[in-house]
């Protein structure tokens, strides 16, 4: 070998024989080699770590924040009152059903008021302005109007839900109807399409890909709107429970609470992008990115 | 500068016959809000079975002639009449085909062939089609392709996929807007021949509009060259070289005389 070396540096390379095979891999740095499991368990166990620390050297005050191991412990506390099908339960299950009957009302309006707005002149010249305007509007500063109207229960929260998670429907809906290319439009005038095919034929299915990138967003806010619901206007749902537990300085509980909390907003995401999968089967795309992008 | 003095005189080509199919008397077309004077006074005639071509630099209202002549656009002055009768919107008889595919991806082959029949006469009429797509599919070397999605297909498979739309409706026309021009070279010299070959079978009135001299003279009977703004047409240049043509057919010496003559007629053009 150190011959073969000597003699390429001296430039003798017609005198050596070209090997059978030249393969020869590119080379990956480890970073891009680790596994995800090894990397999302590094990550975790560092954060555990800093946690952890900062609780020790009491950087902040153990009253207000918790150690790893109780809010570790109260994860199982809180799993086991939800899995016995306790007080928990039920209030995750009012929020369930704030955070489903919201995300329905959100993907109906949207959509209607998405295709009005993508579709119609008169849509995107009268009705998208007042759209955007009320958009801009802090929304969660309805929710005392929405108590005062729908009252404690969890038709405030539902309404709260739906407000703030609509918007991104009817722009995920709006923009898609306008992918689709000119060519393909002119394509369906010269088929004779109505007004009605083109849409429903070309443009929906164009447009399908944004429309589900809207209901993303949407099923994330959905549980947004929800739980400010709770907070601001009382309720048995699991923000409630979160409340009481920070005004108890039950800082793990509010720990644990919030974790469970959000396999909510993961469950909801998830069957989006699982209907995504299943319907929009031509538009191939990492579920993983798309989420990393949000 | 001698061919435009002729203008109000129709140019036609000599020595083709055959029933005409697709005339064109006068058209011209205005953009009013833009000021924009796009076609003035083109006569046109497609006889039965022929292949004509338009050639002419960007600008010079290829694209508006055919929309008119698809019934995309009205004309601002003129008559446009396919088949005896005028043409006053989009017809089933007009066959059309633009430089991208357009098949769409929710829709297997098959199905993107049955689309038009789909539009205009339902399901079901589309359903009873298959056998006729099937067929042209044949045709067009696609066999076997027939229920995949279009993402599984090359460039030049979608664009005999499209060729297979177009004629499902058994048109009186093909219109062709550039139809292989976003395809590599290789590609697009083949489906030429192949464009040529399903045009003779079906004896074919086709219309092309394209930036490339060769490939209108390879494939046309007639090749228009039109002058821009406003659009007309300059001169009409019958091709008579045997049919069924080849690639080799370009190493003719009269091939490349043709070329010659269409290039220095448009370069006249650009110095104008």
């Amino acid at each position: 070998m150190m011959h073969a070396q000597g003699a390429t540096v001296h430039g003798d390379v017609a005198a050596e024989a070209v090997p059978e095979q030249t393969i020869w891999a590119e080379h990956v740095s480890w970073i891009d080699r680790v596994p995800r499991w090894v990397s999302m368990l590094a990550l975790m166990i560092g954060f555990l770590a800093v946690w952890q620390i900062i609780y020790l050297i009491e950087l902040i005050s153990p009253i207000i924040l918790p150690s790893p191991l109780e809010t570790i412990q109260d994860l199982f506390v809180v799993g086991k009152n939800l899995l016995t099908g306790d007080y928990m339960l039920l209030a995750l299950w009012i929020t369930t059903q704030e955070v489903l009957l919201g995300f329905i009302i959100a993907v109906v309006l949207g959509f209607a008021l998405g295709v009005l707005v993508g579709e119609t002149a008169f849509g995107e010249r009268a009705v998208m302005p007042y759209l955007v305007a009320i958009n801009t509007m802090p929304k969660v500063a309805f929710a005392p109007l929405f108590v005062s109207w729908l009252g404690f229960g969890i038709g405030s929260k539902v309404a709260l839900a739906a407000f703030i998670a609509f918007f991104p429907v009817i722009v995920g809906t709006a923009a898609g109807l306008h992918a689709a290319d000119q060519n393909a439009r002119m394509l369906f005038k010269t088929m004779g399409a109505s007004r009605w095919q083109t849409l429903v034929q070309l443009k929906l299915p164009t447009g399908m890909p944004h429309f589900f990138s809207g209901l993303k967003n949407a099923a994330v806010l959905v549980v947004v709107g929800a739980v400010v619901g709770e907070f601001l206007g009382g309720g048995k749902g699991f923000g409630e429970l979160i409340r009481v537990a920070a005004a108890q300085l039950n800082t793990p509980r509010v720990f644990s609470l919030i974790i469970y909390l959000s396999l909510l907003g993961l469950a909801t995401f998830w069957i989006v992008a699982w209907m995504q999968r299943r319907f929009v089967f031509w538009h191939k795309e990492s579920v993983a990115e798309e989420t990393l992008a949000q | 500068m001698a061919v435009l003095s002729m203008a109000g005189d129709a140019i036609a080509p000599v020595g083709l016959t055959g029933r005409p199919v697709y005339e064109l008397r006068g058209v011209s077309k205005t953009f009013a809000r833009r000021n924009v004077h796009a076609l003035d006074k083109v006569d046109l005639v497609l006889r039965e079975g022929t292949f004509s071509a338009i050639i002419g630099p960007s600008g010079c209202g290829k694209s508006t002639l055919l929309k008119i002549m698809a019934g995309l656009q009205p004309p601002s002055s003129g008559s446009v009449v396919l088949e005896g009768k005028p043409v006053m919107g989009p017809r089933r008889d007009i066959g059309m085909m633009f430089q991208q595919a357009t098949l769409f991806p929710w829709r297997t082959t098959l199905e993107n062939i049955v689309l038009p029949i789909e539009i205009r006469d339902g399901k079901a009429a589309a359903r009873a089609k298959y056998d006729e797509a099937r067929q042209l599919i044949d045709l067009v070397g696609l066999k076997g392709f027939e229920n995949v999605y279009p993402s599984e297909l090359s460039g030049g498979m979608a664009q005999r996929a499209a060729i297979c739309r177009m004629l499902i409706t058994e048109p009186a026309v093909l219109l062709l807007d550039e139809p292989f021009s976003a395809l590599d070279e290789l590609s697009r010299d083949f489906m030429n021949m192949e464009l040529q070959r399903i045009c003779l079978e079906r004896n074919a009135t086709a219309f092309l509009v394209t930036h490339s001299i060769p490939e209108a003279v390879i494939l046309s009977d007639v090749v228009y060259v039109m002058s821009p703004r406003p659009g007309r047409f300059v001169e009409a240049i019958t091709i008579d070289l045997p049919r069924p043509r080849t690639l080799d057919t370009m190493a003719d010496p009269r091939f490349g005389a043709l070329v010659h003559r269409i290039r220095s007629l448009l370069d006249q053009g650009a110095f104008q």
